[in-house]
Formats: structure tokens, sequence, C-alpha cells
């Protein structure tokens, strides 16, 4: 017998089902739409937005490389690569003196450091215009690579700190009586153990310097150093005519991030639940 | 217990707080300064000339827009990307099927992967009154009379880009809200099936409150990034038409590099200072009795 009950569970369950299916549809049909533009010719986009290309030729992802993607993809991966390796690094050595260390006045280097979390980019960047000009740095990959370290160091340092707090002091009071100093147990012992949060963090500065705009687009106006996100703005207004290899050049921007994100997701997931749930 | 030697710790902490110091503390500060000069891009100096700056900025009409803008901002992304979020994200732990589970979360994180500008892009054509798939879908369901150019109108441009702000970003709090759902131990839903609690008394009494850190962060994170947005906004109508869908990082942007203002685009940026500031002690104020660390 089927009771009232169970048929409202069964009506309720269809409707939430379709409902979660419906909003997966929403997610994924732009972003299909948009590799598929990328195989079509100007006059089938305009023909018919919804259709499949007649046929699957590399053309418009082999002029999109040519104008100027490549460039800004390798100056996206030296950005990023040197970035982050830097980023994780300070913070992982900041956290380790913040949790093993007597530091004077500890509580405000605390804040100084976490404090950093709360200010917003915008706020510096006018300032941060004249300086880095007067330094000689505007228009140069330094000035990226200092701005993503400085003010991705709180947020980093905030989810190894979390991290390092819960490793028991012994493993390095261990270390120290086998003879080893501070900064050798830091090496060979608690950046080790940290290895999870370090995963994490490691993909999460990944995503922000390979997706940053705004100081991107200050700090290298003009010049050949561009990242993606500035290059396919200007592969737009080059080529804005050309849709089709606008989309082409956006599809090449976004597939290393989805792919880091579907390899990395068990760890990606693992450290934001580390990091966040504290 | 054996002393360490203190001036070492220094060692470990400098290299951090040298670069915030430099990069981060200092130009705030400068900014405050900047703020209440007058630069003189021909004759290449500044003078002092008090709050005109912000004399000027209560009297601006754009600003204002801008304020308003970011407000709405604010306020949609607080229904969907947090309240929306997290009972998404209830009705996704609540599948039976962990595979099912697993891939929702992946899918709708993925468009919080790719940059805002891809995103920013990619909706700049799905607007677009031509060719885009919105309008075409419109047509399709026999609502011609909605087609329009959603971007190129005073009335509509910066609720389509808020429109896009929320498919880009609800994803990721999706998957936060998940994990915090995750981390409730099952016997306190199990409990509550015993008890005859339906799905809907569930979600108020075990999983809102329980998640409830969760919450007050991703109202904090979503708030201070309304006052923040740049990116879309610049992709896709670069503040237009007529300036309808200013927001303050962008018009400060306009004025500091356009019109070579730096004053007053420092003034902008002071007031965005103060509200993301205020946002996040606003935060510590109400989390601090909780935190164990400091």
């Amino acid at each position: 017998m089927v009771s009232r009950s169970n048929v409202l569970g069964v009506v309720l369950r269809t409707f939430v089902a379709s409902f979660l299916l419906a909003l997966a549809v929403v997610v994924v049909y732009p972003l299909l739409w948009m590799v598929l533009n990328g195989f079509k010719t100007n006059s089938e986009l305009f023909g018919n937005p919804f259709a499949l290309p007649l046929q699957f030729t590399w053309d418009n992802y082999a002029k999109a490389w040519n104008r100027g993607v490549s460039s800004y993809l390798m100056t996206s991966v030296l950005v990023t690569v040197t970035s982050t390796i830097a980023t994780v690094f300070i913070s992982a050595w900041a956290a380790y003196g913040l949790t093993r260390m007597q530091i004077p006045f500890s509580r405000t280097v605390l804040a100084l450091i976490l404090g950093g979390l709360m200010l917003a980019p915008a706020v510096a960047l006018i300032p941060l215009v004249k300086m880095f000009q007067a330094l000689g740095l505007y228009n140069t990959f330094w000035a990226l690579l200092i701005l993503y370290v400085a003010f991705r160091i709180p947020f980093t340092t905030f989810l190894i700190r979390a991290y390092m707090v819960d490793l028991p002091l012994e493993i390095d009071e261990a270390a120290a009586v086998d003879g080893a100093g501070k900064a050798r147990a830091f090496w060979s012992i608690v950046l080790p153990m940290c290895k999870p949060i370090l995963v994490s963090s490691v993909i999460l500065n990944i995503l922000f310097t390979w997706n940053e705009y705004l100081f991107a687009m200050v700090f290298t106006s003009g010049g050949d150093l561009q990242t993606l996100p500035i290059g396919l703005t200007n592969l737009m207004s080059k080529h804005g005519t050309e849709y089709p290899v606008v989309f082409a050049g956006m599809t090449i921007a976004a597939v290393p991030v989805i792919l880091l994100f579907f390899l990395t997701q068990k760890y990606f997931v693992k450290g934001l639940a580390d990091g966040v749930g504290k | 217990m054996r002393r360490r030697r203190r001036p070492r710790g220094w060692a470990w902490v400098a290299p951090a707080l040298l670069l915030l110091g430099v990069f981060v503390y200092l130009p705030l500060l400068q900014n405050l300064q900047y703020s209440v000069m007058k630069w003189d891009i021909y004759a290449g100096g500044s003078s002092f000339v008090g709050l005109a700056n912000y004399e000027k900025l209560a009297g601006d009409p754009v600003f204002w827009r801008a304020l308003f803008n970011n407000s709405a901002y604010a306020a949609v992304s607080l229904l969907c990307q947090v309240f929306g979020a997290l009972l998404l994200a209830a009705l996704v732990e609540g599948l039976r099927s962990e595979r099912w589970r697993r891939a929702l979360r992946a899918i709708y994180f993925v468009p919080s992967a790719i940059s805002l500008t891809v995103a920013g892009l990619l909706f700049y054509f799905v607007y677009e009154p031509e060719l885009g798939i919105l309008n075409a879908l419109l047509r399709g369901v026999g609502l011609d009379s909605l087609t329009q150019a959603w971007l190129g109108q005073e009335g509509t441009a910066i609720w389509a880009v808020i429109a896009m702000s929320q498919w880009q970003g609800f994803g990721y709090s999706t998957l936060l809200f998940a994990i915090a759902i995750q981390r409730i131990p099952q016997d306190l839903f199990d409990a509550a099936s015993l008890d005859g609690v339906g799905p809907i008394r569930r979600f108020f009494q075990v999983t809102v409150p329980l998640t409830r850190e969760m919450t007050g962060l991703m109202i904090i994170v979503t708030l201070s990034g309304a006052f923040q947005v740049f990116n879309e906004v610049m992709v896709m109508t670069s503040g237009g038409p007529n300036n309808s869908s200013q927001v303050l990082v962008t018009w400060l942007y306009r004025m500091g590099f356009g019109r070579n203002d730096f004053g007053y685009a420092a003034a902008i940026a002071t007031v965005i200072f103060v509200l993301t500031l205020g946002i996040a002690l606003l935060q510590l104020a109400i989390t601090r009795k909780r935190r164990v660390e400091w």
C-alpha cells in the first residue's frame, strides 16, 4: 500500500532532482556554447546560435594562439608559478615563526599579518602606481610578482597557521634533541607534515593569480607583458568582429584551470575543509 | 623549560612583515594623504586641498549611482550566494547517491574556476541582442516581447552584470556550505528523522544552526566582495551606458587613470576602505567571543 506521505515524498524528491539537474544545465550550457563556438565560422555563429558547428576545424584556435594567446599564456604561467611558490613559502615560513617561536609583540605581529585579510587591494592602487613608477618597476614582471605575493600572504598564512597550530610541539622538540636546528626542523619535519594544507594553498593561489584582473590591468598597461585575462580583452577589442577566434581564446584560457580543478578536486575540497572550517 | 633565544623569531616573520608593510600598509596610509591633495598633471606637483575631494564626491551623482550599484550587488549576492547556496548545498547533500552529490558540487563549481574575465566575455555574448543565446531562448519559447539589448540599456545593464556574477560565484559558496554540512555529525540528522521531523524542519532545526559559523563567514566575504567588484563590470560594460552600471572601483579607475585626478580617485578609495574595513570589524566583533585563537 502506498501511503499519502510516500507519494508526497516521491513528488518532492522528483521536484528537487529536476531542479538540481536544470541548474546544472544552466551552468554547463553557456560553457559548452563557448567551446563549440570556437569551432564555428562567423556566418555559422550568426546564422543559428544553437546549432552545432558544421565541421570541427582548429582554425580559430590556431588563429587565437598566433594572435597573442600563446604569449599571454606564457606570461600567466610564469607569473602564476613564481608568485605561488613565493607566497606559499613566505607564508609557511611566517606561520612557523608564529606558531613555534617567541616573538616580541607577537599579538601585534599576528594582527599585522592577518589584518591584511581585511584590506581591499583597490584602496592601495593609486599610491602603488606612483611607488612602482618611482622604483622603475612599473610595467614589469616584478610589479605583478611583488603585488601578488604581498596581497596573498595574509590569507595563505592564515590557512597554514591554522593547520600548524594543531601539530604537536613535541615533534619539533624531538628534532632539537637530535641536534637539528629550527630551520632544519622546519624543512624536514614540519613542512612535510603540512602537505595537505600546502597543496590547497597552492591550488587557491594558482586560481587567484591565473584570474587576477585589476593589478594586471593597471600595472602592465601597454606593455607586451600581459596575462590571459588582460590579453583576452585585447583580443576582443582587436578582433571583435571575428567572434569565433575570441571564443577559441576564451576556451584556451579556461581549460587549464578547469583541468587543474578536476585533477585536484579531492585535495582542494579537503584543504578548504581544513582551512575554512577552523 | 628551555628558553628560546628571542631575537631569532623575527627572522621568520620579517619577510612577510616587510612585504606587507611596504606594499600594503604604506600605500594604504599614502592613499589617505593623496585624498586631501589636488594633483596637477601639467605642473607635475600637488597641493593640499583639505576635504575638497570628499565634498566633490558628496555632490557627484555617478558616485551615488556606483554606491547604489554596489549595494544592489551586495543584496542580490547575499540572497543567491549565501542563503540560496546554503539551501542548495542542503538539497545536494540530501541526495542519496554519493556519485551525484560529487558530480553536482563539481559542475556548479566550474564557473568559479574560469576567470571572471572569461565568464564576463562569455555573458557579453550570451546577452548579445542578435547572436546571444538569451534572446534566442526567449524567442524560442515565444517571449519575443522580452528580448532586448541587455547590456546596452541603462535600465538593465547592471542587473545583467549582477546576474552573471551569481552564475559565476554560486558554486564556490555551495561547495563551502556542502563542506560545512558534511561536518555535522550524521546522528543529529538520524535523531531528527527518528523523531519524525520532516526535511523542511530538519533544515531549519539542524542544518541552519549548525552551519551558522560558515554562514557568518560567507556573509562577510560576500558583502566585502560586493564593494570591491571591478573585473566583470569592466569587461562587460565598462560602467556604461551613461555610467548606469558604474561601481566604486570602476569609477575610481576612471577618475584615476582616465582623468588623472588622483586625489579624487584616492577619496573614492577611502570610501571603499571605510566600507570594507567596517564590514570586517563587524565580523571580528561578532566572532571574537567564540574564537579560541586571537
